[in-house]
């Protein structure tokens, strides 16, 4: 059998490979962020001061629904043909798989961001007061919280009736600290404020949510 | 004077398989020898699918036990099975080959050499770029077979291989098959088709509600059951 991070990155490989193909996650993704961003421009018209105080709740609640239809998608994927059952029966690590999808999905939703990023900008007439730098690396922990926990949740809700609405539900409150700890250090560093504590927050988050996942994937995998 | 037995690779000892109220499998002991063909035949509904998902790990039994090379651990000895389901268990987005180099390294195969043989030996071009989504429904049947022989296991796992296959293809499929048996491995068949298997295989296993009801190595003996089912043999 090939190492885990073998099995990771062939995993990983063969999603993007998917991706690149039929284009389903990003395509849905980038329409509905653009949407967001176009219907919010129309419905408010803040001043730059404005702008910078709720800029952080609009990018997130955008990137958050977005990621939930890149989520979907993911697991979606593997139900077809039920191709699962191929690696279930096959000696590589759950793991290895959850892994995989994650980077995937971490990656699909960080594309989005970087397209996405310039329209808020210039939709919002945003200037950061802080350091852009930090923003990056919130951007960074906040997808990696929503990824996570998704990709986790996305798995759980893959055999129920309606998935697609399963996800939301699960996914919703358990992301509320997280979620509340990007707004806040997104909304803190366009004001030229500290987020020290909402981004070690959000770190702790990842961490703990990302050791739990990996504790419990393999029983979510196997369930039937 | 020493009795010369086969070995069972596979012992199944009162296996119960529950879906909610739903007795799928209803206590089901079985030992099955290496090197056999077993066809295994029954109305829809029988449990034969349900025993072969249990026997691949995929189905937990709601209780009894089974082993399998001498591992009650499905986990511990997957490396040395191979399990063909109804549906294709392939992305219909990649090529045949992209599926396979993609499962192979699932079980450690990088070599692409491995995959062209198998695909070869199941009477596909390896060189085909059509995703599998565009193949048709045989061609994906075999593609199908192809990745459960990847690994050249010891025991292969089919379920309904020779469905939506045309005849010609089905017995090329079949002599493919007995070939393999003939090497040595195990191959457990459900299917509705048994008299392509006819000449094959070395047993034919009748279930019927969730159970066991003939073994049998003339598939003529199980006429009798079928009139009273209603399932034809042939």
């Amino acid at each position: 059998m090939s190492a885990p991070s073998g099995i990771t990155r062939v995993t990983l490989l063969k999603d993007l490979r998917l991706e690149w193909r039929s284009k389903d996650a990003v395509n849905s993704m980038l329409f509905f962020s653009l949407l967001v961003v176009v219907v919010f421009s129309f419905s408010f018209d803040p001043s730059a001061e404005e702008s910078r105080q709720i800029a952080g709740g609009l990018i997130w609640v955008a990137f958050l629904f977005a990621a939930v239809v890149a989520l979907n998608q993911t697991w979606a994927r593997e139900i077809r043909n039920q191709v699962l059952d191929a690696y279930r029966v096959s000696p590589a690590p759950a793991n290895s798989l959850f892994t995989a999808k994650v980077v995937g999905n971490f990656i699909f939703v960080s594309v989005l961001e970087a397209l996405m990023t310039p329209l808020f900008v210039v939709f919002y007439r945003l200037r950061s007061l802080g350091p852009v730098w930090q923003l990056a690396l919130v951007a960074a922990l906040g997808t990696w919280a929503l990824v996570v926990n998704g990709t986790f949740f996305a798995a759980m809700s893959l055999r129920t009736r309606s998935r697609e609405i399963m996800l939301p539900l699960l996914l919703f409150p358990i992301s509320i600290p997280a979620l509340l700890a990007m707004v806040q250090a997104t909304t803190a560093i366009l004001n030229g404020e500290g987020a020290r504590f909402w981004m070690a927050l959000l770190a702790s988050y990842d961490l703990v949510f990302t050791t739990v996942c990996l504790l419990l994937f393999e029983t979510v995998l196997n369930a039937e | 004077m020493i009795e010369n037995t086969p070995v069972p690779v596979i012992t199944v000892t009162n296996l119960i398989k529950q879906f909610g109220r739903f007795a799928a499998l209803r206590g089901v002991s079985a030992e099955f020898s290496g090197g056999k063909l077993y066809a295994i035949l029954g109305d829809n509904g029988a449990g034969k699918t349900t025993l072969l998902r249990t026997l691949a790990g995929l189905n937990q039994p709601s209780s009894g036990e089974f082993s399998i090379l001498g591992s009650r651990k499905f986990h511990d000895i997957c490396e040395q099975v191979g399990y063909m389901a109804h549906p294709s268990l392939l992305y219909d987005e990649m090529s045949g080959m992209e599926n396979l180099e993609y499962f192979g390294r699932l079980y450690g195969i990088t070599s692409s050499a491995r995959c062209a043989e198998v695909i070869w030996a199941v009477g596909l071009d390896p060189e085909l770029v059509r995703p599998v989504g565009q193949y048709s429904q045989g061609m994906r049947q075999r593609m199908s077979l192809a990745r459960a022989l990847l690994n050249d296991p010891k025991i292969l796992l089919l379920d309904e291989p020779f469905s939506n296959v045309d005849l010609h293809s089905a017995g090329e499929m079949v002599r493919l098959l007995a070939g393999i048996r003939d090497r040595g491995t195990t191959i457990f068949i459900v299917t509705h088709q048994a008299a392509l298997l006819e000449g094959a295989a070395d047993e034919f296993v009748w279930m019927e509600a969730g159970k066991i009801v003939e073994r049998t190595l003339d598939l003529k003996r199980l006429e009798n059951i079928g009139e009273s089912t209603g399932e034809s043999k042939r």
